[in-house]
Protein backbone atom coordinates (compact mmCIF):
# COMPACT_ATOMS: atom_id res chain seq x y z
CA UNK A 1 0.00 0.00 0.00
CA UNK A 2 1.32 3.34 -1.11
CA UNK A 3 0.82 6.80 0.64
CA UNK A 4 0.48 10.45 -1.66
CA UNK A 5 0.25 13.18 1.15
CA UNK A 6 -0.49 16.38 -0.62
CA UNK A 7 1.58 19.27 1.30
CA UNK A 8 0.95 23.48 0.75
CA UNK A 9 3.93 25.62 1.26
CA UNK A 10 2.60 28.36 3.29
CA UNK A 11 4.02 31.54 5.30
CA UNK A 12 5.31 30.43 9.24
CA UNK A 13 1.76 30.95 11.00
CA UNK A 14 3.26 33.99 13.48
CA UNK A 15 3.99 35.82 10.10
CA UNK A 16 2.38 39.31 10.10
CA UNK A 17 1.34 39.62 6.50
CA UNK A 18 1.99 42.54 4.50
CA UNK A 19 1.25 43.08 0.58
CA UNK A 20 2.83 44.89 -2.17
CA UNK A 21 1.48 46.40 -5.69
CA UNK A 22 -1.18 48.22 -4.36
CA UNK A 23 -2.43 45.43 -2.00
CA UNK A 24 -2.67 43.06 -4.50
CA UNK A 25 0.15 40.60 -3.83
CA UNK A 26 1.38 39.08 -0.83
CA UNK A 27 4.79 40.53 0.03
CA UNK A 28 7.17 37.88 0.58
CA UNK A 29 9.87 39.52 2.10
CA UNK A 30 11.24 38.09 5.14
CA UNK A 31 8.50 35.05 5.05
CA UNK A 32 9.35 31.86 6.22
CA UNK A 33 8.18 29.52 4.46
CA UNK A 34 6.96 26.29 6.20
CA UNK A 35 4.93 22.91 5.32
CA UNK A 36 1.15 23.73 5.91
CA UNK A 37 0.47 22.35 10.01
CA UNK A 38 -2.11 19.69 8.50
CA UNK A 39 -0.11 18.14 6.15
CA UNK A 40 2.56 17.98 8.30
CA UNK A 41 0.54 16.09 10.41
CA UNK A 42 -1.12 14.09 7.77
CA UNK A 43 2.92 13.45 7.17
CA UNK A 44 3.84 12.05 10.54
CA UNK A 45 0.87 9.83 10.56
CA UNK A 46 1.73 8.21 7.19
CA UNK A 47 4.81 7.66 8.54
CA UNK A 48 4.21 5.86 11.95
CA UNK A 49 1.91 3.54 9.49
CA UNK A 50 5.03 2.74 7.25
CA UNK A 51 7.03 2.22 10.68
CA UNK A 52 4.03 -0.75 12.13
CA UNK A 53 4.66 -3.97 9.38
CA UNK A 54 1.68 -5.26 9.77
CA UNK A 55 -0.34 -1.72 8.24
CA UNK A 56 1.26 -2.82 4.75
CA UNK A 57 2.77 0.72 4.13
CA UNK A 58 5.27 -0.10 1.59
CA UNK A 59 5.82 3.89 0.35
CA UNK A 60 5.27 7.71 1.48
CA UNK A 61 5.57 10.01 -1.10
CA UNK A 62 4.77 13.59 -1.06
CA UNK A 63 3.14 15.73 -3.96
CA UNK A 64 3.14 19.93 -4.51
CA UNK A 65 1.98 22.01 -6.89
CA UNK A 66 4.81 24.97 -7.19
CA UNK A 67 7.86 26.42 -8.60
CA UNK A 68 11.50 25.57 -8.12
CA UNK A 69 11.61 28.13 -4.90
CA UNK A 70 9.61 25.87 -3.11
CA UNK A 71 11.77 22.84 -3.15
CA UNK A 72 13.21 23.67 0.15
CA UNK A 73 9.82 23.00 2.00
CA UNK A 74 9.89 19.81 -0.02
CA UNK A 75 13.20 18.57 1.26
CA UNK A 76 12.02 19.35 4.45
CA UNK A 77 9.11 17.03 4.44
CA UNK A 78 11.33 14.44 2.52
CA UNK A 79 14.41 14.94 5.96
CA UNK A 80 11.09 14.07 7.96
CA UNK A 81 10.92 10.90 6.32
CA UNK A 82 8.80 10.62 2.82
CA UNK A 83 10.86 8.33 0.62
CA UNK A 84 10.35 10.29 -2.52
CA UNK A 85 8.25 13.47 -3.86
CA UNK A 86 6.12 14.97 -6.98
CA UNK A 87 6.40 18.53 -7.94
CA UNK A 88 3.64 19.96 -11.03
CA UNK A 89 6.01 23.38 -11.62
CA UNK A 90 3.34 25.96 -11.96
CA UNK A 91 2.94 28.37 -9.65
CA UNK A 92 -0.79 27.60 -8.78
CA UNK A 93 -3.38 30.54 -8.55
CA UNK A 94 -6.36 28.64 -6.87
CA UNK A 95 -7.24 25.70 -5.49
CA UNK A 96 -8.43 24.16 -8.67
CA UNK A 97 -5.95 24.67 -10.38
CA UNK A 98 -3.79 22.46 -7.64
CA UNK A 99 -6.27 19.94 -7.46
CA UNK A 100 -6.46 19.52 -11.14
CA UNK A 101 -2.36 19.65 -11.51
CA UNK A 102 -2.31 16.47 -8.51
CA UNK A 103 -4.79 14.78 -9.90
CA UNK A 104 -2.45 13.77 -13.27
CA UNK A 105 0.33 13.10 -10.98
CA UNK A 106 -1.82 10.47 -8.92
CA UNK A 107 -3.52 9.24 -12.36
CA UNK A 108 0.29 8.53 -13.62
CA UNK A 109 1.45 6.65 -10.44
CA UNK A 110 0.06 4.03 -8.03
CA UNK A 111 -1.29 5.19 -4.47
CA UNK A 112 -3.92 3.87 -2.70
CA UNK A 113 -4.33 6.37 0.17
CA UNK A 114 -4.23 10.12 -0.61
CA UNK A 115 -4.18 12.47 2.52
CA UNK A 116 -5.33 16.12 1.86
CA UNK A 117 -5.12 18.48 5.22
CA UNK A 118 -8.11 20.49 6.48
CA UNK A 119 -7.10 23.38 5.23
CA UNK A 120 -4.51 25.60 4.32
CA UNK A 121 -2.89 28.45 6.55
CA UNK A 122 -2.63 30.96 4.13
CA UNK A 123 -5.86 30.89 1.88
CA UNK A 124 -7.68 29.01 4.24
CA UNK A 125 -9.89 27.67 1.74
CA UNK A 126 -10.31 23.60 2.42
CA UNK A 127 -10.94 22.77 -1.16
CA UNK A 128 -8.02 21.05 -2.44
CA UNK A 129 -8.48 17.59 -0.73
CA UNK A 130 -12.70 17.38 -1.90
CA UNK A 131 -11.75 18.59 -5.56
CA UNK A 132 -9.31 16.01 -6.13
CA UNK A 133 -11.26 13.28 -5.05
CA UNK A 134 -13.76 14.04 -7.47
CA UNK A 135 -11.38 14.44 -10.09
CA UNK A 136 -10.36 11.05 -9.30
CA UNK A 137 -13.81 9.79 -8.96
CA UNK A 138 -12.55 8.71 -5.30
CA UNK A 139 -14.81 8.57 -2.58
CA UNK A 140 -13.50 11.26 -0.23
CA UNK A 141 -13.83 11.30 3.79
CA UNK A 142 -13.53 14.81 5.54
CA UNK A 143 -12.43 15.89 8.91
CA UNK A 144 -10.86 13.05 9.47
CA UNK A 145 -8.92 12.26 13.29
CA UNK A 146 -8.21 8.86 12.91
CA UNK A 147 -6.95 6.54 10.39
CA UNK A 148 -5.21 3.15 10.59
CA UNK A 149 -5.55 -0.03 8.46
CA UNK A 150 -6.61 -3.27 9.22
CA UNK A 151 -6.47 -5.79 6.34
CA UNK A 152 -6.27 -3.37 3.28
CA UNK A 153 -8.92 -1.40 4.40
CA UNK A 154 -8.52 1.84 6.39
CA UNK A 155 -10.10 2.35 9.26
CA UNK A 156 -11.70 5.98 9.95
CA UNK A 157 -12.54 8.22 12.54
CA UNK A 158 -14.64 11.18 11.51
CA UNK A 159 -15.71 14.15 12.91
CA UNK A 160 -19.25 15.29 13.04
CA UNK A 161 -21.16 17.50 14.23
CA UNK A 162 -21.30 17.30 17.86
CA UNK A 163 -20.18 13.71 17.54
CA UNK A 164 -17.99 11.27 15.98
CA UNK A 165 -18.52 8.65 13.66
CA UNK A 166 -15.97 5.23 12.86
CA UNK A 167 -16.29 4.16 9.11
CA UNK A 168 -13.92 1.74 7.29
CA UNK A 169 -13.65 2.10 3.56
CA UNK A 170 -11.63 0.59 1.07
CA UNK A 171 -8.90 1.83 -0.94
CA UNK A 172 -8.02 4.18 -3.18
CA UNK A 173 -9.65 6.68 -1.36
CA UNK A 174 -8.88 11.17 -0.57
CA UNK A 175 -8.84 11.69 3.35
CA UNK A 176 -8.80 14.88 4.92
CA UNK A 177 -7.72 15.08 8.16
CA UNK A 178 -7.48 17.52 10.80
CA UNK A 179 -6.32 17.57 14.31
CA UNK A 180 -6.02 14.25 16.65
CA UNK A 181 -4.71 12.63 13.18
CA UNK A 182 -0.81 12.57 15.06
CA UNK A 183 0.25 14.14 18.09
CA UNK A 184 3.31 16.12 17.65
CA UNK A 185 4.60 16.59 13.93
CA UNK A 186 7.94 14.33 13.29
CA UNK A 187 10.90 16.67 13.36
CA UNK A 188 13.66 15.99 10.61
CA UNK A 189 16.81 14.03 12.47
CA UNK A 190 20.63 14.51 11.25
CA UNK A 191 20.35 11.45 9.53
CA UNK A 192 16.92 12.46 7.50
CA UNK A 193 18.44 15.98 6.46
CA UNK A 194 21.45 14.24 5.20
CA UNK A 195 19.49 11.31 3.09
CA UNK A 196 16.78 13.90 1.96
CA UNK A 197 19.81 15.16 -0.39
CA UNK A 198 19.67 12.04 -2.03
CA UNK A 199 16.30 10.89 -2.64
CA UNK A 200 13.69 11.80 -5.54
CA UNK A 201 12.14 14.76 -6.60
CA UNK A 202 10.25 14.15 -9.90
CA UNK A 203 9.61 17.31 -11.47
CA UNK A 204 6.50 17.40 -14.19
CA UNK A 205 5.45 20.08 -16.35
CA UNK A 206 2.08 21.38 -15.48
CA UNK A 207 -1.16 20.88 -18.09
CA UNK A 208 -2.37 23.79 -17.98
CA UNK A 209 -5.53 24.02 -15.88
CA UNK A 210 -7.08 27.25 -15.39
CA UNK A 211 -7.42 29.05 -12.08
CA UNK A 212 -11.28 29.83 -12.17
CA UNK A 213 -11.03 32.53 -9.40
CA UNK A 214 -8.79 35.22 -9.04
CA UNK A 215 -7.20 38.05 -6.00
CA UNK A 216 -8.43 41.20 -6.87
CA UNK A 217 -6.75 43.08 -3.39
CA UNK A 218 -6.28 42.40 -0.09
CA UNK A 219 -6.91 44.65 2.68
CA UNK A 220 -7.06 44.52 6.28
CA UNK A 221 -9.78 43.01 8.70
CA UNK A 222 -11.60 45.97 10.11
CA UNK A 223 -10.37 47.49 12.97
CA UNK A 224 -12.10 46.35 16.25
CA UNK A 225 -13.17 48.62 18.96
CA UNK A 226 -10.35 49.59 21.75
CA UNK A 227 -10.78 47.52 24.73
CA UNK A 228 -12.73 48.76 27.46
CA UNK A 229 -11.13 48.36 30.94
CA UNK A 230 -13.72 46.91 33.73
CA UNK A 231 -12.27 47.94 37.10
CA UNK A 232 -10.63 44.51 38.76
CA UNK A 233 -12.59 45.61 42.15
CA UNK A 234 -16.01 45.76 40.50
CA UNK A 235 -15.96 42.86 37.38
CA UNK A 236 -19.70 42.87 38.20
CA UNK A 237 -20.03 45.95 36.30
CA UNK A 238 -18.48 43.49 32.93
CA UNK A 239 -21.83 41.86 32.93
CA UNK A 240 -23.52 45.08 33.37
CA UNK A 241 -21.93 46.61 30.39
CA UNK A 242 -23.01 42.76 28.59
CA UNK A 243 -26.49 43.17 29.61
CA UNK A 244 -27.00 46.96 28.43
CA UNK A 245 -24.22 47.85 26.46
CA UNK A 246 -23.61 45.63 24.10
CA UNK A 247 -26.66 43.74 24.90
CA UNK A 248 -25.37 40.35 24.30
CA UNK A 249 -26.41 38.74 27.64
CA UNK B 1 -31.77 30.20 -13.11
CA UNK B 2 -31.58 29.85 -9.76
CA UNK B 3 -29.74 30.16 -6.33
CA UNK B 4 -29.71 26.96 -4.76
CA UNK B 5 -28.91 26.51 -1.03
CA UNK B 6 -28.25 22.71 0.79
CA UNK B 7 -29.94 22.75 4.06
CA UNK B 8 -28.58 19.74 6.07
CA UNK B 9 -30.69 18.61 8.75
CA UNK B 10 -29.85 16.90 12.49
CA UNK B 11 -32.36 13.92 13.19
CA UNK B 12 -35.03 15.88 11.10
CA UNK B 13 -34.52 19.22 12.72
CA UNK B 14 -32.54 22.16 10.87
CA UNK B 15 -30.49 24.59 13.19
CA UNK B 16 -29.95 28.35 13.24
CA UNK B 17 -27.33 28.14 10.63
CA UNK B 18 -29.42 26.70 8.52
CA UNK B 19 -31.96 29.86 8.09
CA UNK B 20 -28.75 31.98 7.97
CA UNK B 21 -28.02 30.16 4.85
CA UNK B 22 -31.54 30.37 3.27
CA UNK B 23 -31.74 34.48 4.20
CA UNK B 24 -28.22 34.93 2.00
CA UNK B 25 -29.44 32.48 -0.26
CA UNK B 26 -33.00 34.14 -0.83
CA UNK B 27 -30.89 37.87 -0.70
CA UNK B 28 -28.43 37.07 -3.20
CA UNK B 29 -31.37 35.79 -5.20
CA UNK B 30 -32.76 38.98 -5.39
CA UNK B 31 -29.67 40.64 -6.29
CA UNK B 32 -29.46 38.53 -9.30
CA UNK B 33 -33.11 38.42 -9.94
CA UNK B 34 -33.91 35.08 -9.69
CA UNK B 35 -35.72 32.71 -7.27
CA UNK B 36 -33.74 30.78 -4.21
CA UNK B 37 -34.81 27.07 -3.99
CA UNK B 38 -33.85 24.84 -0.82
CA UNK B 39 -32.57 21.06 -1.37
CA UNK B 40 -33.16 19.06 1.84
CA UNK B 41 -31.65 15.39 1.80
CA UNK B 42 -33.26 12.97 4.90
CA UNK B 43 -36.57 12.66 6.30
CA UNK B 44 -37.68 16.06 7.60
CA UNK B 45 -41.23 16.82 8.28
CA UNK B 46 -42.99 18.94 6.26
CA UNK B 47 -43.71 21.45 9.12
CA UNK B 48 -39.86 21.81 9.69
CA UNK B 49 -39.26 22.24 5.90
CA UNK B 50 -41.76 24.98 5.79
CA UNK B 51 -39.84 27.16 7.98
CA UNK B 52 -37.75 28.04 5.01
CA UNK B 53 -40.48 29.59 3.43
CA UNK B 54 -40.06 32.31 6.21
CA UNK B 55 -36.66 33.24 4.66
CA UNK B 56 -37.45 34.00 1.54
CA UNK B 57 -37.02 30.39 0.05
CA UNK B 58 -39.47 30.10 -2.45
CA UNK B 59 -39.43 26.08 -3.58
CA UNK B 60 -38.09 22.90 -1.68
CA UNK B 61 -36.69 19.80 -3.06
CA UNK B 62 -37.03 17.08 -0.97
CA UNK B 63 -34.85 13.93 -1.02
CA UNK B 64 -35.44 10.92 0.44
CA UNK B 65 -33.35 7.46 -0.33
CA UNK B 66 -31.93 4.71 1.60
CA UNK B 67 -28.44 5.16 -0.02
CA UNK B 68 -28.30 8.65 1.52
CA UNK B 69 -29.29 7.81 5.21
CA UNK B 70 -25.26 7.98 6.24
CA UNK B 71 -23.82 11.68 4.53
CA UNK B 72 -21.05 10.55 1.56
CA UNK B 73 -19.68 12.84 -0.19
CA UNK B 74 -19.85 11.42 -3.68
CA UNK B 75 -23.30 10.69 -3.15
CA UNK B 76 -24.46 13.29 -1.98
CA UNK B 77 -22.50 15.88 -4.86
CA UNK B 78 -24.09 13.43 -7.46
CA UNK B 79 -27.76 14.81 -6.44
CA UNK B 80 -27.03 18.12 -5.53
CA UNK B 81 -25.52 18.58 -8.82
CA UNK B 82 -28.24 16.89 -10.91
CA UNK B 83 -30.45 19.23 -9.42
CA UNK B 84 -28.56 22.35 -9.88
CA UNK B 85 -28.06 21.50 -13.53
CA UNK B 86 -31.94 20.89 -13.59
CA UNK B 87 -32.99 24.12 -12.04
CA UNK B 88 -30.06 25.96 -13.51
CA UNK B 89 -28.60 27.40 -10.77
CA UNK B 90 -26.38 30.08 -10.94
CA UNK B 91 -25.20 30.08 -7.56
CA UNK B 92 -24.87 27.26 -4.75
CA UNK B 93 -24.81 28.29 -1.03
CA UNK B 94 -24.03 25.63 1.71
CA UNK B 95 -22.90 26.35 5.02
CA UNK B 96 -19.49 26.22 6.01
CA UNK B 97 -19.57 23.45 8.02
CA UNK B 98 -17.93 19.20 8.01
CA UNK B 99 -20.43 18.63 5.65
CA UNK B 100 -20.49 21.63 3.54
CA UNK B 101 -16.84 22.04 3.60
CA UNK B 102 -16.91 18.44 1.97
CA UNK B 103 -19.75 19.00 -0.84
CA UNK B 104 -18.38 22.19 -1.78
CA UNK B 105 -14.92 21.24 -3.61
CA UNK B 106 -16.90 17.97 -5.12
CA UNK B 107 -19.47 20.11 -6.50
CA UNK B 108 -17.27 22.50 -7.69
CA UNK B 109 -15.33 20.30 -9.83
CA UNK B 110 -18.49 17.91 -11.17
CA UNK B 111 -20.34 21.42 -12.14
CA UNK B 112 -16.83 23.56 -13.03
CA UNK B 113 -18.20 26.31 -10.57
CA UNK B 114 -15.60 28.35 -9.13
CA UNK B 115 -15.48 28.73 -5.28
CA UNK B 116 -15.46 31.12 -2.42
CA UNK B 117 -15.60 29.26 0.76
CA UNK B 118 -16.26 30.68 4.26
CA UNK B 119 -17.17 33.65 2.90
CA UNK B 120 -19.41 36.41 5.39
CA UNK B 121 -21.21 39.10 3.05
CA UNK B 122 -22.82 39.21 0.34
CA UNK B 123 -21.09 39.39 -3.54
CA UNK B 124 -19.92 43.15 -3.85
CA UNK B 125 -21.25 43.14 -6.97
CA UNK B 126 -23.10 39.87 -9.12
CA UNK B 127 -21.54 40.82 -12.85
CA UNK B 128 -18.54 40.22 -12.40
CA UNK B 129 -19.38 38.17 -9.45
CA UNK B 130 -16.89 40.13 -6.65
CA UNK B 131 -16.87 39.01 -3.53
CA UNK B 132 -14.91 39.03 0.13
CA UNK B 133 -13.57 36.19 2.28
CA UNK B 134 -10.93 36.32 5.31
CA UNK B 135 -7.50 34.76 3.82
CA UNK B 136 -4.61 34.59 6.58
CA UNK B 137 -6.29 33.05 9.42
CA UNK B 138 -8.53 36.45 9.96
CA UNK B 139 -5.20 38.37 9.27
CA UNK B 140 -6.66 39.67 5.83
CA UNK B 141 -9.64 39.85 3.73
CA UNK B 142 -9.14 39.09 -0.17
CA UNK B 143 -11.84 40.51 -2.61
CA UNK B 144 -12.00 37.93 -5.59
CA UNK B 145 -13.46 37.23 -8.43
CA UNK B 146 -15.58 34.05 -9.32
CA UNK B 147 -14.95 33.94 -13.11
CA UNK B 148 -17.10 30.66 -13.80
CA UNK B 149 -20.55 30.76 -14.87
CA UNK B 150 -21.66 28.57 -11.95
CA UNK B 151 -20.52 29.66 -8.73
CA UNK B 152 -20.44 28.03 -4.88
CA UNK B 153 -20.38 29.46 -1.75
CA UNK B 154 -20.04 28.68 1.82
CA UNK B 155 -21.35 30.78 4.56
CA UNK B 156 -19.26 31.46 7.58
CA UNK B 157 -21.58 30.76 10.41
CA UNK B 158 -22.88 33.97 12.56
CA UNK B 159 -21.95 36.27 9.70
CA UNK B 160 -24.93 37.52 8.83
CA UNK B 161 -28.43 38.50 10.63
CA UNK B 162 -31.43 35.82 10.06
CA UNK B 163 -34.25 37.67 8.27
CA UNK B 164 -37.43 36.93 8.17
CA UNK B 165 -39.02 37.24 4.20
CA UNK B 166 -42.46 34.98 4.55
CA UNK B 167 -42.86 32.67 1.26
CA UNK B 168 -45.29 30.27 0.45
CA UNK B 169 -42.57 27.24 -0.59
CA UNK B 170 -43.71 24.49 -2.74
CA UNK B 171 -42.53 21.75 -1.18
CA UNK B 172 -41.52 19.16 -4.38
CA UNK B 173 -40.01 15.15 -3.57
CA UNK B 174 -37.74 14.43 -5.84
CA UNK B 175 -36.09 10.92 -6.70
CA UNK B 176 -32.31 11.07 -7.13
CA UNK B 177 -31.12 8.95 -9.92
CA UNK B 178 -28.13 7.17 -8.24
CA UNK B 179 -28.24 4.47 -11.64
CA UNK B 180 -25.53 1.51 -9.66
CA UNK B 181 -24.11 4.13 -7.26
CA UNK B 182 -23.26 3.27 -3.65
CA UNK B 183 -21.79 4.31 -0.74
CA UNK B 184 -18.05 3.05 -0.41
CA UNK B 185 -18.21 4.13 3.60
CA UNK B 186 -19.43 1.36 6.18
CA UNK B 187 -20.35 3.47 8.95
CA UNK B 188 -19.87 1.41 12.26
CA UNK B 189 -20.86 3.41 14.92
CA UNK B 190 -21.68 6.74 15.74
CA UNK B 191 -21.34 8.71 19.05
CA UNK B 192 -22.91 11.71 19.53
CA UNK B 193 -22.90 14.41 22.57
CA UNK B 194 -26.17 15.05 24.39
CA UNK B 195 -27.17 17.42 26.14
CA UNK B 196 -24.56 19.89 25.86
CA UNK B 197 -24.50 22.85 23.45
CA UNK B 198 -22.29 22.40 20.82
CA UNK B 199 -19.33 24.77 20.82
CA UNK B 200 -19.89 25.33 17.09
CA UNK B 201 -23.52 26.41 17.24
CA UNK B 202 -23.20 27.98 21.06
CA UNK B 203 -23.97 31.84 20.97
CA UNK B 204 -21.76 32.44 23.73
CA UNK B 205 -18.16 30.35 24.49
CA UNK B 206 -16.41 30.60 27.79
CA UNK B 207 -12.66 29.56 27.12
CA UNK B 208 -9.86 28.65 29.29
CA UNK B 209 -6.35 29.40 28.74
CA UNK B 210 -3.01 28.32 30.62
CA UNK B 211 -3.77 31.31 33.00
CA UNK B 212 -6.83 29.10 34.60
CA UNK B 213 -3.12 27.18 36.06
CA UNK B 214 -4.87 23.56 37.25
CA UNK B 215 -7.56 21.27 35.71
CA UNK B 216 -9.11 21.72 39.08
CA UNK B 217 -9.92 25.28 38.61
CA UNK B 218 -12.94 24.96 36.13
CA UNK B 219 -15.80 24.75 38.18
CA UNK B 220 -16.67 28.67 38.04
CA UNK B 221 -15.76 28.77 34.46
CA UNK B 222 -17.82 25.61 33.57
CA UNK B 223 -20.68 27.05 36.06
CA UNK B 224 -20.43 30.94 33.94
CA UNK B 225 -21.07 28.96 30.79
CA UNK B 226 -23.63 27.10 32.17
CA UNK B 227 -25.45 30.14 33.47
CA UNK B 228 -25.18 31.87 30.27
CA UNK B 229 -26.22 28.80 28.07
CA UNK B 230 -23.19 28.83 26.87
CA UNK B 231 -20.21 26.12 25.61
CA UNK B 232 -16.85 25.76 27.12
CA UNK B 233 -13.55 26.21 24.96
CA UNK B 234 -9.88 26.24 25.85
CA UNK B 235 -6.41 26.92 24.38
CA UNK B 236 -4.19 24.45 22.34
CA UNK B 237 -2.00 23.63 25.61
CA UNK B 238 -4.54 23.59 28.27
CA UNK B 239 -5.94 20.27 25.37
CA UNK B 240 -2.50 19.46 25.24
CA UNK B 241 -2.12 18.85 29.01
CA UNK B 242 -5.59 17.18 28.84
CA UNK B 243 -6.81 19.51 31.48
CA UNK B 244 -9.73 19.14 29.30
CA UNK B 245 -11.07 17.52 26.48
CA UNK B 246 -9.82 18.19 22.55
CA UNK B 247 -12.89 18.52 21.24
CA UNK B 248 -12.78 22.02 23.61
CA UNK B 249 -9.25 23.34 21.46
CA UNK B 250 -10.00 26.62 18.95
CA UNK B 251 -7.83 27.93 17.22
CA UNK B 252 -6.09 27.42 14.10
CA UNK B 253 -5.49 23.85 14.52
CA UNK B 254 -8.58 23.25 16.18
CA UNK B 255 -12.16 24.24 15.71
CA UNK B 256 -13.19 27.93 14.52
CA UNK B 257 -16.00 29.23 16.35
CA UNK B 258 -18.07 32.78 15.74
CA UNK B 259 -20.21 33.26 18.84
CA UNK B 260 -21.66 36.26 19.63
CA UNK B 261 -19.53 36.68 22.77
CA UNK B 262 -15.89 34.92 23.87
CA UNK B 263 -14.49 34.78 26.83
CA UNK B 264 -10.71 34.38 26.75
CA UNK B 265 -9.78 33.63 30.65
CA UNK B 266 -6.11 33.36 31.31
CA UNK B 267 -5.29 32.86 27.21
CA UNK B 268 -2.50 35.14 25.88
CA UNK B 269 -3.64 35.80 22.55
CA UNK B 270 -1.50 34.12 20.22
CA UNK B 271 -2.07 34.42 16.35
CA UNK B 272 -2.73 30.89 15.64
CA UNK B 273 -5.83 31.02 18.98
CA UNK B 274 -6.96 34.16 17.60
CA UNK B 275 -6.75 32.62 14.00
CA UNK B 276 -10.03 30.65 15.46
CA UNK B 277 -11.68 32.57 17.52
CA UNK B 278 -11.36 36.36 15.63
CA UNK B 279 -14.76 36.50 14.19
CA UNK B 280 -16.64 36.47 17.38
CA UNK B 281 -18.45 39.53 17.78
CA UNK B 282 -17.56 40.20 21.17
CA UNK B 283 -13.96 39.01 22.41
CA UNK B 284 -13.53 39.29 26.42
CA UNK B 285 -10.08 39.63 27.69
CA UNK B 286 -9.55 38.43 31.57
CA UNK B 287 -5.41 38.34 32.52
CA UNK B 288 -3.56 39.27 34.70
CA UNK B 289 -1.03 40.79 32.73
CA UNK B 290 -1.95 44.26 30.71
CA UNK B 291 -0.09 43.93 27.95
CA UNK B 292 -1.20 40.34 26.83
CA UNK B 293 -1.89 40.53 22.94
CA UNK B 294 -5.87 39.43 23.68
CA UNK B 295 -6.71 42.93 24.75
CA UNK B 296 -5.73 44.10 21.12
CA UNK B 297 -8.86 41.30 19.88
CA UNK B 298 -10.94 42.31 22.81
CA UNK B 299 -13.68 45.15 23.04
CA UNK B 300 -13.98 44.07 27.02
CA UNK B 301 -11.37 43.20 29.70
CA UNK B 302 -10.30 42.86 33.33
CA UNK B 303 -6.89 42.87 33.86
CA UNK B 304 -6.77 40.41 37.17
CA UNK B 305 -6.42 37.27 38.22
CA UNK B 306 -9.10 34.77 36.78
CA UNK B 307 -9.19 32.89 40.32
CA UNK B 308 -10.33 36.03 41.85
CA UNK B 309 -12.59 37.17 38.97
CA UNK B 310 -14.25 33.93 37.70
CA UNK B 311 -16.48 33.61 40.87
CA UNK B 312 -17.93 37.20 41.02
CA UNK B 313 -18.30 36.80 37.58
CA UNK B 314 -20.56 33.74 38.50
CA UNK B 315 -22.32 35.42 41.42
CA UNK B 316 -23.04 39.15 38.98
CA UNK B 317 -24.74 36.16 36.30
CA UNK B 318 -26.80 34.59 39.40
CA UNK B 319 -27.84 38.27 40.56
CA UNK B 320 -29.21 38.92 36.81
CA UNK B 321 -30.80 35.91 36.04
CA UNK B 322 -33.28 36.26 39.38
CA UNK B 323 -33.58 39.88 39.01
C1 LIG C 1 1.51 25.59 14.14
C2 LIG C 1 0.91 26.03 15.44
C3 LIG C 1 -0.47 25.92 15.61
C4 LIG C 1 -1.07 26.32 16.81
N1 LIG C 1 -2.43 26.23 16.94
C5 LIG C 1 -3.02 26.66 18.07
C6 LIG C 1 -4.44 26.62 18.22
O1 LIG C 1 -5.15 26.15 17.34
N2 LIG C 1 -4.99 27.08 19.36
C7 LIG C 1 -4.24 27.60 20.38
O2 LIG C 1 -4.81 28.01 21.39
N3 LIG C 1 -2.91 27.63 20.28
C8 LIG C 1 -2.28 27.17 19.16
N4 LIG C 1 -0.92 27.21 19.07
C9 LIG C 1 -0.17 27.60 20.29
C10 LIG C 1 -0.09 29.10 20.49
O3 LIG C 1 1.04 29.58 19.79
C11 LIG C 1 0.05 29.46 21.97
O4 LIG C 1 1.18 28.79 22.49
C12 LIG C 1 -1.17 29.11 22.82
O5 LIG C 1 -2.35 29.63 22.24
C13 LIG C 1 -1.01 29.67 24.20
O6 LIG C 1 -2.04 29.20 25.04
P1 LIG C 1 -2.45 30.03 26.33
O7 LIG C 1 -2.88 31.38 25.92
O8 LIG C 1 -3.44 29.20 27.08
O9 LIG C 1 -1.13 30.02 27.20
P2 LIG C 1 -0.04 31.14 27.44
O10 LIG C 1 0.45 31.74 26.21
O11 LIG C 1 0.92 30.55 28.39
O12 LIG C 1 -0.86 32.28 28.17
C14 LIG C 1 -1.40 32.19 29.42
C15 LIG C 1 -1.95 33.57 29.75
O13 LIG C 1 -2.55 33.53 31.02
C16 LIG C 1 -2.24 34.71 31.72
N5 LIG C 1 -2.32 34.40 33.15
C17 LIG C 1 -1.43 33.74 33.93
N6 LIG C 1 -1.90 33.65 35.19
C18 LIG C 1 -3.10 34.25 35.20
C19 LIG C 1 -4.08 34.46 36.20
N7 LIG C 1 -3.91 34.04 37.46
N8 LIG C 1 -5.21 35.12 35.87
C20 LIG C 1 -5.40 35.57 34.60
N9 LIG C 1 -4.51 35.37 33.61
C21 LIG C 1 -3.38 34.72 33.91
C22 LIG C 1 -0.86 35.08 31.26
O14 LIG C 1 -0.66 36.47 31.42
C23 LIG C 1 -0.88 34.66 29.81
O15 LIG C 1 -1.29 35.73 28.98
C24 LIG C 1 -0.29 26.82 17.89
C25 LIG C 1 1.10 26.92 17.71
C26 LIG C 1 1.70 26.54 16.52
C27 LIG C 1 3.18 26.68 16.37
Amino acid sequence: MNILVCISHVPDTTTKVKFSENNTKLDTAGIQWVINPWDELSLTRALELKDDAASGVKKVSVAHVGLANTEPTIRKALAIGADDAYRVNAEAFDAHQVAAELAEVIKAGSFDIILCGIESSDYNGSNVGGMLAEFLGYPSVSGISHLGIEQEKVVITREIDGGKQQLTLPVPFVGIVQKGIAKEPRIAAMRGIMQARTKPIHVSEPKAADAQTSVLNFEPPEPRADCKFIDPENPKELITLLQNEAKVI
Amino acid sequence: MSVIVYTENWDGLFKKQTFEIATYASKLAEMLNTDSIAISIGNVAEEELGKLGNHGIKQIISVTDDKLKHFDGQLYTKVIADIAVKESAEVLVLANNNCGKALAPRLSVRLQAAIASAVHELPESVNPFKIKKRVFSGNAVSLNELKTKTKILTLAQNSIDIEEMPEAAAIETYTPDLGDLVSAIEVQETEKQTGKVLLTDAEIVVSGGRGMKSPDNWAPLLELAELLDGATACSRPVSDEGWRPHEEHTGQTGKIVAPNVYFAIGISGATQHLAGVSSSKYIIAINNDKDAPIFEAAQYGIVGDAAKILPQLVEAVKELKSS
